[in-house]
């Protein structure tokens, strides 16, 4: 099987990154949403506590929707990194949805988009600069995700997380690849 | 002996470039010169929990009355749900005490205009 190790431009990495991608955000789904019931039954010991972790985390998911459209329309993007940068947004709005659908059964409200985000878009002069953004994003929330897996009353919900969690890594480490540093720098996230 | 002792200075109070390798881990939710899900960092050593104008604390750290002495973070950072429940940092926190450590160091010389 080819790695990501071994493709050196990203349009090659986009191919194989789609080829294998989907199957990581229907399992989020899936978990999220198919235990409807049961999760509908443990919203009175612990929802308020999941309620909580999922809305913080569907409040980084719509930011990282943000920052993508931004650098979407920073005009620095060559093609292949564009469609990349549309798609890895695409799956920030798939987790979104998923997260808003999971709290408002849980009886809880889900948090809305801000209506202006800061973003140091004076950094941003050339792709590089775009690409490390992206993936400063999602290193942080692949350890935000980490951060929230142990804490979900239902474990669903950390299995779902953790889902969740796998698509960002991916995406960090195609991210890092574009920039051409080591795409995964070591064996364990933190 | 000046060395000795600045050795041990930097031993208590952590080393700020090991935090900043750390404070990666943050960066879904903090910045530290603009508010985002949580609150900007900058200036956050010896500022009252929840106090940021304009940032939507949870009524948890409001209540919370802690001020962000370099130990109240240590223990915060060690288990911010525990140590505040409620609050919206819902995260499991950072395990390694040295690590805090060089954490709250990094955000303690943070370059902040
Ligand atoms: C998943 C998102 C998330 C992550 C990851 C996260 N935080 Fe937070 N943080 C928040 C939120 C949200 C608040 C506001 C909490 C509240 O109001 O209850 C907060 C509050 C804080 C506060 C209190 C600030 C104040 O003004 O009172 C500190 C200090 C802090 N975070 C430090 C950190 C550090 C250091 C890290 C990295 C180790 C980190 N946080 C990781 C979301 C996060």
């Amino acid at each position: 099987m080819s790695s990501f190790f071994s493709i050196p431009n990203p349009a090659a990495a986009r191919r194989l990154f789609l080829a294998q991608s989907g199957l990581v955000l229907s399992g989020a789904a899936v978990a999220l949403l198919a235990g409807r019931d049961a999760l509908a039954a443990k919203s009175k010991a612990g929802g308020a506590d999941d309620v909580r972790i999922l809305n913080t985390a569907l409040g980084a998911e719509l930011e990282a929707i943000a920052a993508y459209q931004v650098g979407a329309e920073s005009g620095l993007l060559q093609k292949p990194v564009h469609a990349l940068a549309v798609q890895f947004q695409g799956h920030h709005k798939e987790h979104a949805d998923v997260l808003a659908k999971t709290v408002q059964k849980l009886g809880g409200k889900p948090v809305v988009a801000k209506s202006k985000y800061s973003f140091p878009v004076e950094g941003l002069k050339v792709q590089a600069d775009v690409l490390r953004f992206a993936a400063s994003l999602e290193q942080g929330a692949v350890s935000a995700y980490l951060g929230a897996v142990p804490l979900f009353a239902n474990r669903d919900l950390s299995k779902a997380a953790a889902s969740i969690l796998g698509d960002e890594a991916m995406h960090w480490a195609v991210l890092r690849n574009a920039l051409g540093e080591n795409p995964v720098p070591s064996a364990f996230v933190s | 002996m000046l060395e000795g002792a600045l050795l041990l200075a930097a031993l208590a109070t952590g080393d700020p470039q090991a935090g900043e390798a750390i404070y990666p881990r943050c960066a879904a939710c903090h910045a530290l010169a603009y508010d985002r899900v949580g609150p900007r960092h900058c200036g956050v050593i010896g500022r009252r929990a929840g106090s940021v104008a304009g940032f939507e604390y949870s009524p948890a750290m409001k209540r919370s009355k802690l001020t962000w002495t370099r130990e109240n973070l240590e223990r915060f950072l060690a288990d911010p749900v525990g140590t505040v429940p409620g609050t919206t940092m819902t995260y499991a926190g950072v395990p390694d005490a040295k690590e805090r450590v060089d954490l709250v160091a990094f955000l303690a010389n943070a370059k902040c205009k």
